[in-house]
């Protein structure tokens, strides 16, 4: 349900990194979100179409890498994928735990297009 | 026409994160202490704050953020019980985000208060991602909503350091089982607190007050410190 959140606020990115490298346009943009942040793909690529209409970013594909939830036990160092959101270690069975991968919302890069250096 | 390849790296939520950041300076240089209560449509959480007002106004100074997808109703209620309440339509925004609560604290001067309660808008995914600056996520589910709700909505759950469950009073005719609740809980986050309450027969009440004073005391003394 908060994809159009999202969407905004990776729109504004995207046009501060425009300005910032001289893109004309952008082609594709490649998150990393984290299994845990709640957002579907499907909803943010929908929500981004919408906000970037009539924008360097139209038209732009959004490459979704989804990242599992992965945990670092405080105790034994054990770090464990979290199946069935059971955050208890594998190996000593404690629940004092750190995540280490699982609530990622990031812009990792951007292709796109600059104006000629000769233009 | 050059084609590039520009690496970025980038929290995609970092504006909020910066206006949270913002918030909970104002917060700590004024020493108050905020929380921020999340839970699904119903659970009961204007009554909590209904019953935390009646229980808490005479000795704890405190404001109420009503966030809300439409209408009034939840800040004229707490306004009722004699406490400063702003409210925030998201107008179909499904959760608060920091910018909003920044433009709400316009209207409330801080250093009259030793305690501000942000009520976010009810549902169990979205709020658990944008930060307001609160110190605390405290979360609420009712025991009507099922037992297997930790295991679908583990986020909220992840991130809350209390949780409260509210309508104990009606366990006797319903098939929920609050061990399970505690068991999946205590699953995702362990160090999570676990109050049962009613808040129609004040049920367990007491300890959330004595919490909540608590964490007052520690805020103002962390301030006093600084």
């Amino acid at each position: 349900m908060h994809e159009l959140a999202i969407a905004e606020s990776l729109m504004a990115i995207v046009a501060e990194e425009g300005r910032r490298h001289d893109l004309q346009k952008v082609t594709i943009i490649r998150l990393q979100i984290g299994s845990m942040a709640g957002v579907i793909p499907e909803a943010l690529t929908f929500s981004f179409q919408m906000v970037s209409q009539n924008t360097i970013a139209s038209g732009a594909v959004l490459e979704i890498e989804t990242v599992p939830v992965v945990a670092e036990c405080t105790e034994c160092g054990q770090r464990f994928q979290v199946v069935d959101q059971v955050f208890v270690c594998a190996r000593c069975g404690k629940s004092e735990i750190k995540l280490a991968s699982g609530r990622e919302l990031s812009l990792v890069n951007l292709e796109g297009e600059t104006r000629d250096g000769d233009g | 026409m050059a084609e590039v390849k520009v690496p970025v790296v980038r929290n995609i939520l970092q504006a909020n994160e910066r206006l949270a950041a913002a918030n909970r300076k104002r917060f700590d240089d004024a020493g108050i202490f905020v929380f921020n209560l999340m839970s699904s449509p119903g659970a009961g959480k204007t009554s909590l704050l209904e019953r935390t007002v009646e229980g808490l106004a005479d000795r704890v100074k405190m404001a109420v953020i009503e966030g809300d997808l439409q209408c009034s109703f939840d800040a004229e209620r707490i306004q009722k019980k004699g406490v400063q309440a702003v409210q925030i339509n998201t107008e179909g925004g499904c959760h608060l985000d920091g910018n909003m609560i920044q433009i709400a604290l316009e209207s409330l001067d801080l250093n009259e208060l030793e305690l501000l309660i942000i009520e976010n808008v009810g549902n169990l995914v979205c709020p658990a991602e944008f930060n307001l600056g609160e110190h605390e996520k405290v979360m609420m589910l009712s025991v009507t909503e099922g037992d297997d709700k930790p295991s679908k909505y583990p986020l909220m759950f992840q991130l809350s350091s209390l949780l409260l469950i509210n309508k104990v009073d009606l366990l006797p005719y319903i098939d929920c089982d609050v061990e399970k609740i505690r068991q999946r809980a205590r699953q995702i986050n362990a160090k999570q607190e676990i109050y049962e309450i009613s808040c129609r027969t004040g049920e367990g009440l007491p300890a959330w007050f004595s919490w909540l004073e608590q964490k007052v005391r520690e805020t103002k003394q962390t301030r006093q410190q600084n």
